[in-house]
């Protein structure tokens, strides 16, 4: 074991600390080749991690890079650079740290790459675009360490490969680089060892004390909540009341739209003008720095805010996290909790508030099992293709390079440990000659292979182009906001949602509300607006599933028949539930039927988990569209699904009738937009659709098509291209197998009971506000859009044949 | 499928569910904007190398509306090329298929923002034409006679769901979706289609069913 030097034993005393045990075992282990450490919220996590590394630059003996720093979010990246450099400044050591992301300027981004600092602080989209530069081997020679933090957050998504693999690419450039991963209470520590350690090398895993247990609780109020909505409107004074008790809130949404209207509501009702601010990721940047430092300095008592929030960024003194609507997810729920007491040893305070009387249930079925330490589990495909097609092309804007090389470095990455050579040529092939069955662009391939056999880019220049796409994050195209004549941007919005406005429609934005002027030059210019009714604007809503150990938990709580631990509010809409239609039961389905809306829906509770339930949806959809009843979408939770159309389903039996489940099923999953979807983000990410190209915005829309149109081609010329078996590999995930639901269907072996009802039952209101509806693309479609037309006609007084 | 037929300037058409228009009384097709060759221009200019099937799925589509209408005359409306340079690198098979579809017939190619040069593939190459009181041009002029019919702005427009390539005309003027395949298209409720129409317009919009709505 080394010892800590003086200066920094000194420092610690200085500060009144001990060093925690985490801390120290993470300073003997560091030689070792990958180290992770599992630590809650608040435990010193990141001075664990940079320790080893300030005591190796102590002397002053480095040059160059030393340690690279990633985290998820680029206002992590400024924050620990703030928190580092004090330690830095107060023992005096001769080191430079600087932070690189997204937001940093052109001249300093130039400069890092010629004189780059000892430690660099960056998000894995930044290093991968660090990896394809040709002087990246000069910046990387000397790198010592790579620091990976929230690393759990990155491993649940694809850009956690594309990390692994630009790591990989850093590896071969700094042999002797060591891997440390800073990862919140998991529930498999062992995976997130796998991904990062290079393949065959065994990763320490160091477990910090977990501290006490969190104190979570339900805000009771005394108007109950509505049976559907999600906006938690009723609950305001009570969290005004909650706000006024604690030091600092942080009150968290599921979705910025939510925050928003929420953020708006609250100040109707703030007749004390306490200091409360908004945070998301959809507003401008100048608008989260000043909320940041605000709270940094103290100055606010309660931030609404979304996930932008959920990864450590140290505020300071939160004592209180309010969680609006049902968590969904029970890591997600923990690691929010996790924000209130950022100190160690000190429990966390929340309060949920269930934005419905459906979300009581959630709520409460999250907070026994956030007690009890059940966290879900994280489900993945291991070594997606369309992130490795994405990183032949970075590696290929660095310079020529042998493809045997290349395949070594990306076995060396945990998830690509099993890659096939024809997988791996699969993808080569892709990304150099387009991989058609017709070969078409001899002459214009993307990559050429040089007499020596190395493979380089065709024509240079596209590598810029290869540069401006980088990334795994699919943002929906969004445009700026401003108000007119003032200069800053005030956030953005979808594309999508700024063509639905006409000038003079009011939306809210930042806890504004805003007119509609126009666009210009890209950009929706507002005027400031007294209405007191916005429409919502839209953001790219991510889309929560409930984890499947929570509907079980929602299945017990409704087979008791009463329920003394919910509020007389909710167990009195159960018993409403179970007067007019019924409760859904295990290994039985329930349907029901009602109109609503002028619109025939169906809604089949099968509790199969959402993937089984998406899966039922397009198969009965399938299925009414046959029997001529005009389907028009459908939306699956955990619980549920819920269909409709314009003819109501009668003979529920026959719907769900366990044989011929597959018949012409086929086709009709190839039409469905569900695979469109998932195309189009494999096509982003393997570069097959740029999102960004130089001046393309400027040209015009019309260059532009969707690449549902690529899609359909390929489904009628090439079925078998590597982007279509990278989409059905892709889709298969979010749905199950047919025989799973086959399964289900025998089992219950026409265990269905049929409600006809003539309105909305209690238990269904909520589904028809869950985000991910599918539109079902059939004759139901078409009849309405005829209707529409023949309508509108009529209105302009034009008479229809 | 089912098409429309609409009165434009005094001349019956028919909007087709392909996004061709077709002039019963001239036996006259008319498609505009096909933008052959896009994926090749793609990949000469090293950007994505797009599925290479596009000019083959255009060129069915054309036939299969040839078949069933034999027309004795076929006018292109412009932009039927994505570049001049295009037409060099297009494949014999493909030269070979159109200049069986050409056989027998009249064939006018107008030029375009994007063809704007001779084609040395067999038919007439014209900047405009008239066919009975109606003009042919790429882009709409800004004033214009009563019975233009011209490209170029790939109109879109959604009823209920998701926006579809459609027709859009008023008593003067009448501009066509784009024919082609990899082909996107603008709003035709917003800049700069709206402003070249009167307030009272119209939009057929194409797919498995014509459907005509005011604008």
């Amino acid at each position: 074991m080394s010892a800590l030097p003086q200066t920094f034993i000194d420092w610690f005393n200085g500060q009144g600390w001990d060093i925690h045990p985490h801390q120290s075992d993470m300073f003997d282990r560091k030689d070792a080749a990958a180290l992770v450490l599992i630590a809650p919220t608040g435990g010193g996590k990141t001075l664990a991690g940079f320790l080893p590394t300030l005591v190796e630059l102590a002397d002053g003996a480095h040059k160059g890079l030393h340690t690279i720093y990633v985290s998820p979010l680029k206002a992590l990246a400024a924050d620990i650079r703030r928190n580092l450099t004090r330690p830095v400044q107060e023992m005096d050591l001769p080191i430079r740290i600087e932070d690189r992301t997204g937001d940093t300027s052109y001249t300093q981004k130039r400069r890092q790459r010629v004189d780059p600092p000892h430690i660099l602080l960056t998000t894995p989209e930044s290093l991968s675009l660090l990896t394809s530069y040709e002087d990246a081997p000069r910046m990387f020679a000397g790198v010592s360490r790579i620091i990976v933090d929230e690393i759990h957050a990155l491993s649940e998504s694809k850009r956690g490969d594309q990390l692994m693999l630009a790591i990989s690419r850093l590896q071969a450039m700094a042999p002797n680089l060591r891997r440390v991963g800073l990862s919140a209470t998991v529930d498999d520590p062992d995976a997130i060892g796998r991904e990062l350690a290079p393949s065959c090398t065994a990763c320490d895993i160091i477990h910090a004390d977990p501290g006490p247990a969190p104190n979570i609780s339900m805000l009771v109020t005394d108007t109950p909540p509505p049976w559907a909505g999600g906006g938690a409107k009723y609950a305001i004074p009570a969290v005004l009341e909650q706000v006024k008790k604690h030091k600092t809130t942080l009150i968290f949404h599921n979705t910025r739209a939510q925050a928003e209207i929420f953020f708006h509501n609250l100040w109707l009702e703030n007749t004390d003008d306490l200091p409360i601010g908004i945070h998301h990721g959809s507003l401008s940047r100048d608008q989260r720095e000043a909320v940041e430092t605000a709270m940094t300095q103290g100055a606010l008592r309660a931030v609404v805010c979304t996930g932008s929030l959920d990864l450590g960024i140290d505020w300071g003194d939160v004592d209180l996290v309010i969680q609006v609507g049902a968590p969904k997810n029970v890591k997600r729920l923990v690691q929010r909790i996790g924000r209130a007491n950022h100190r160690y040893n000190a429990p966390s305070k929340a309060m949920l508030v269930p934005a419905n009387r459906f979300e009581v249930i959630e709520c409460q079925a999250a907070i026994d099992a956030a007690l009890a330490g059940d966290l879900d589990e994280t489900r993945k495909n291991s070594g997606p293709r369309d992130v490795l097609c994405q990183h032949i092309l970075i590696r290929a804007c660095a310079g020529p390079f042998d493809e045997n090389d290349l395949l070594a470095e990306i076995r060396s990455v945990g998830a690509y440990a099993d890659l096939t050579r024809a997988e791996f040529d699969d993808c080569l092939d892709f990304v150099a000659t387009g991989g058609y069955a017709l070969r078409a662009y001899d002459k214009w391939q993307r990559l050429m292979r040089r007499p020596d056999g190395q493979w380089q880019l065709r024509d240079p220049r596209s590598a810029a182009r290869i540069r401006m796409n980088i990334g795994t994050i699919q943002d929906t195209d969004t445009l700026k906001v401003r108000m007119r004549g003032a200069g800053k941007p005030l956030g953005e919005v979808e594309e999508g949602f700024a063509s639905t406005l006409t000038a003079g429609d009011t939306f809210l934005i930042g806890g504004k509300i805003v007119r509609y002027q126009g666009i210009r030059d890209l950009v929706v210019e507002v005027t400031k607006s007294a209405s007191q009714t916005p429409k919502v604007a839209t953001f790219n809503g991510t889309k929560f599933a409930t984890s499947t150990q929570l509907s079980d938990r929602i299945l017990s709580m409704f087979a008791m028949g009463e329920w003394p631990d919910l509020p007389a509010h909710t167990a009195d809409w159960l018993a409403l539930q179970s007067e007019v239609s019924k409760l859904p039961e295990r290994d039985r389905i329930l349907v029901e039927t009602f109109p609503h809306d002028s619109r025939h829906y169906t809604c089949v509770y099968g509790f199969a988990g959402r993937n089984a339930q998406q899966t039922l949806g397009l198969i009965l959809s399938q299925r009414m569209e046959q029997a001529g009843l005009d389907p028009l979408g459908f939306v699956s939770t955990d619980y549920a699904t819920l269909l409709w159309g314009l003819e109501p389903v009668t003979d529920p039996h026959a719907l769900l009738r366990p044989d011929g489940l597959r018949d012409g099923l086929d086709e009709w999953l190839a039409g469905n937009m569900v695979m469109k979807r998932t195309f189009r983000t494999a096509a982003n990410i393997a570069m097959l659709t740029e999102r960004n190209s130089p001046g393309n915005r400027k040209s015009g829309k019309q260059v532009t098509f969707s690449s549902d149109i690529l899609y359909d081609t390929l489904l009628r010329y090439d079925p078998d291209h590597l982007m279509m078996r990278i989409t059905r590999v892709e889709a298969m995930q979010g749905l199950v197998d047919f025989s799973r639901i086959e399964d289900m269907l025998t089992r219950t072996g026409g265990a269905i009971d049929h409600v006809a009802l003539d309105r909305l039952p209690p238990l269904a209101a909520p589904l028809l506000l869950e985000v991910g509806k599918i539109p079902v693309l059939g004759s139901g479609r078409d009849r309405l859009e005829a209707e529409k037309a023949a309508e509108l006609m009529q209105k302009a007084g034009v008479k229809t044949q | 499928m089912t098409t429309h037929i609409f009165t434009f300037c005094e001349t019956e058409l028919t909007a087709l569910p392909s996004g061709g228009l077709w002039i019963a009384a001239d036996q006259t097709l008319i498609v505009s904007d096909l933008h052959l060759c896009k994926s090749e221009r793609f990949a000469r200019k090293g950007r994505a190398l797009l599925p290479p099937y596009e000019t083959r799925d255009t060129l069915t589509r054309l036939d299969q509306d040839l078949t069933d209408l034999a027309p004795a005359r076929v006018i292109c409306l412009g932009d039927s090329f994505d570049d001049v340079e295009a037409i060099e690198h297009m494949g014999d098979a493909e030269k070979l298929w159109l200049a069986r579809m050409q056989a027998g017939r009249e064939w006018i190619w107008i030029a375009g923002n994007h063809d704007a040069g001779p084609v040395e593939l067999g038919g007439e190459y014209v900047a405009e034409t008239r066919v009975g009181n109606l003009t042919f041009r790429h882009i709409a002029e800004e004033t214009t006679e009563a019975g233009e019919v011209s490209g170029h702005y790939h109109p879109k427009h959604a009823i209920t769901g998701a926006p579809r390539p459609c027709f859009v005309y008023d008593d003067r003027r009448l501009i066509m979706p784009a024919y082609g395949t990899y082909t996107g298209g603008i709003p035709a409720t917003k800049d700069p289609i709206r402003p070249l129409f009167d307030q009272r317009a119209f939009a057929v919009v194409t797919g498995r069913l014509c459907l005509a709505v005011p604008l």
